[in-house]
């Protein structure tokens, strides 16, 4: 009697314990969301309504009119062509500095791993501090170094500069990752023949494909998201999308036009969702690499 | 007998180092060499371009004799602090709850996850139209019904630097989610169980057991957020422009704009300077340790 008593009110107890755990998760799951929830139905409202006061409530008229406007007729500064350019600029800024730092950092991480020599460990420290580098350290002497390269205010200088900075993150990443394949793999190589090239592309690269995708992802995010470096070093048509994004935003003649802020802003904000959406296993793998030692 | 190695076996053998080397060049340049330049521009007179005299700390001198660099220092105290705290105690809340074999774990986690793959900028922009004192949040709850409710922190100097907490919180409570939970999954279950066992409620097992046992996680995340935090600059640009005013002014954004828009070259590298050596007095003991336990522990 006494017993089963005690167990129908330790299941009462359970019971509440669970609701508290999942209500908390879900309120917090909404708060999470709130800001992308009103992003979204701000982007699909017309300015009137957007006026008439309705901020978090579903579009009473669905109307893509401020995507269009955001997209390619905004007025940027005195150019008044959208943000398209930019995000042309941006995936032509982000997709050659991701291949390069990745196939960089890769080359690195095999070497610093497999092919170790005296004061390897020194250079892996010195690579590892300037993955933590603020970038303000650097940019000064950067805009210098890139007007007498004849980069100043280049996408070609944004892809230099990104590649530099992104080869610290790449070896790391590519060291810790190959620091766990076994040397005997290629000591037997060697033996067998194959050379340094060789063992690079037939045993390292093939085995190392998920870390790869992690590094690609992790570089495209930061440099997609980059706002620093675009705003130091170019200016006008040769902005990427965050700096434009910035641009549209603080613009402060006649009515702030809050819609298309926001299409503008899911604008910017899609291509890095979408990586994340579909590879989110990854980004999370590179974003706790950094705090998880190899 | 013995040949002299050729010049092909001694290529051969210096392959891999000869690889290597130009990334070395590159970030040796473009990171220690880099820093030893802005230093050097922040010992001379540079103001509009460099100029490679010596003045000693002069430029120094003027950077703390500067109000908003006061305001900035005073700014970045608070927000570490408080952005430190919540995300921490948000991120381990998530994370311990989520530890109880949840439902629907995956999707909550990547709720909970996205803002990290958003730009600060966007992040910004987001948070400055759910601010906005009159359409935004403060509207929904006067037409709500609750009319005295006013949020209007981000025109109010005195507030506008918790506006940037609350965004920054927002978009980093994942990062410490995920730190703590991977943390989580690496404690043994029996621990729990034993602890059970012996009587002990759960909200007790985790503060005086758990908790205690995910230091190492908490030292990544405290370090990793106070980098954030002495970085950022594209949030606050995107959300409060360092104003009202100059009420939210933060070192990476004063830098900035002594360097890029004032003229003051040789302030903006003195600035520079100070918060490299915030970074590094954050970063050096903690990779030492970490290095140092790698060599150790295996």
């Amino acid at each position: 009697m006494a017993a089963e008593r005690s167990s129908a009110s330790a299941r009462r107890a359970r019971l509440v314990g669970r609701a508290f755990i999942y209500g908390t998760l879900v309120l917090l799951a909404l708060l999470y969301l709130m800001p992308l929830w009103v992003m979204v139905v701000t982007s699909l409202k017309s300015l009137d309504e957007v006026y008439a006061g309705s901020f978090i409530g579903l579009p009473r008229a669905l109307t893509l009119e401020a995507w269009e406007k955001a997209w390619a007729t905004a007025c940027i500064g005195t150019e008044c062509g959208g943000l398209r350019p930019y995000f042309v600029n941006s995936i032509l800024m982000t997709v050659p500095a991701v291949v390069i730092s990745t196939a960089i950092g890769a080359m690195n991480g095999y070497i610093l791993t497999k092919w170790r020599f005296r004061g390897a460990n020194l250079i892996f420290g010195l690579m590892l501090f300037a993955c933590f580098l603020p970038f303000q350290a650097v940019i000064l002497p950067m805009a210098q170094v890139l007007g007498r390269l004849g980069l100043a205010g280049t996408i070609a200088g944004l892809v230099f500069v990104h590649s530099v900075y992104g080869i610290t993150f790449t070896t790391l990443f590519f060291r810790n990752y190959f620091v766990t394949i076994p040397d005997e793999l290629t000591k037997a190589a060697q033996i067998d023949g194959a050379g340094f090239f060789r063992i690079f592309f037939a045993i390292m690269l093939p085995a190392a494909l998920p870390i790869v995708v992690v590094s690609s992802i992790w570089q495209f995010t930061q440099i997609w998201n980059d706002f620093l470096f675009g705003v130091s070093f170019t200016s006008g048509a040769s902005s990427p999308v965050t700096v434009a994004l910035n641009n549209i935003v603080n613009v402060t003649m006649g009515r702030k036009q809050y819609n298309v802020d926001m299409a503008a802003a899911m604008i910017a904000a899609v291509p890095t969702l979408v990586v994340y959406v579909v590879a989110g296993r990854y980004f999370v793998r590179g974003l706790t690499a950094g705090a998880v030692k190899g | 007998m013995r040949r002299a190695p050729s010049f092909r076996d001694r290529l051969a053998r210096r392959l891999p180092q000869l690889v290597l080397s130009p990334s070395l060049v590159v970030v040796f340049i473009g990171v220690y060499l880099f820093i030893a330049w802005t230093g050097w521009v922040s010992v001379s007179s540079s103001r509009m371009l460099p100029r490679y005299d010596f003045v000693g700390l002069e430029q120094y001198g003027r950077l703390w004799a500067t109000p908003r660099w006061q305001t900035a220092v005073t700014n970045l105290f608070i927000f570490t602090a408080l952005f430190l705290a919540v995300t921490i105690a948000l991120g381990l809340l998530i994370a311990i709850l989520l530890d109880q074999r949840i439902r629907a774990e995956g999707f909550l986690r990547t709720i909970y996850l996205y803002p990290m793959a958003l730009s600060f900028i966007v992040t910004g922009t987001a948070w400055k139209w759910v601010m906005n004192p009159t359409l935004g949040v403060q509207k929904v709850m006067n037409d709500l019904g609750w009319d005295s409710f006013v949020f209007d922190w981000i025109t109010r100097p005195e507030f506008a630097i918790y506006c940037i907490v609350i965004a920054a919180v927002w978009q980093s409570t994942g990062f410490a989610m995920a730190i703590f939970l991977a943390g989580l999954r690496g404690i043994d279950n029996s621990i729990i169980k034993a602890a059970q066992i012996e009587g002990a409620g759960l909200p007790r097992i985790y503060w005086s057991i758990i908790v205690p046992m995910l230091r190492p996680a908490l030292l990544s995340v405290v370090v990793l957020l106070s980098y954030i935090s002495i970085k950022s600059f594209d949030l606050v640009l995107a959300l409060t422009n360092a104003g009202p005013g100059s009420a939210t002014e933060m070192p990476s954004t004063f830098m900035f704009s002594a360097t890029f828009r004032r003229n003051q070259m040789g302030v903006g590298a003195a600035s520079a300077i100070m918060m490299l050596m915030a970074v590094a007095a954050i970063f050096v003991p903690y990779l030492y340790s970490e290095l140092r336990e790698d060599r150790h522990g295996r």
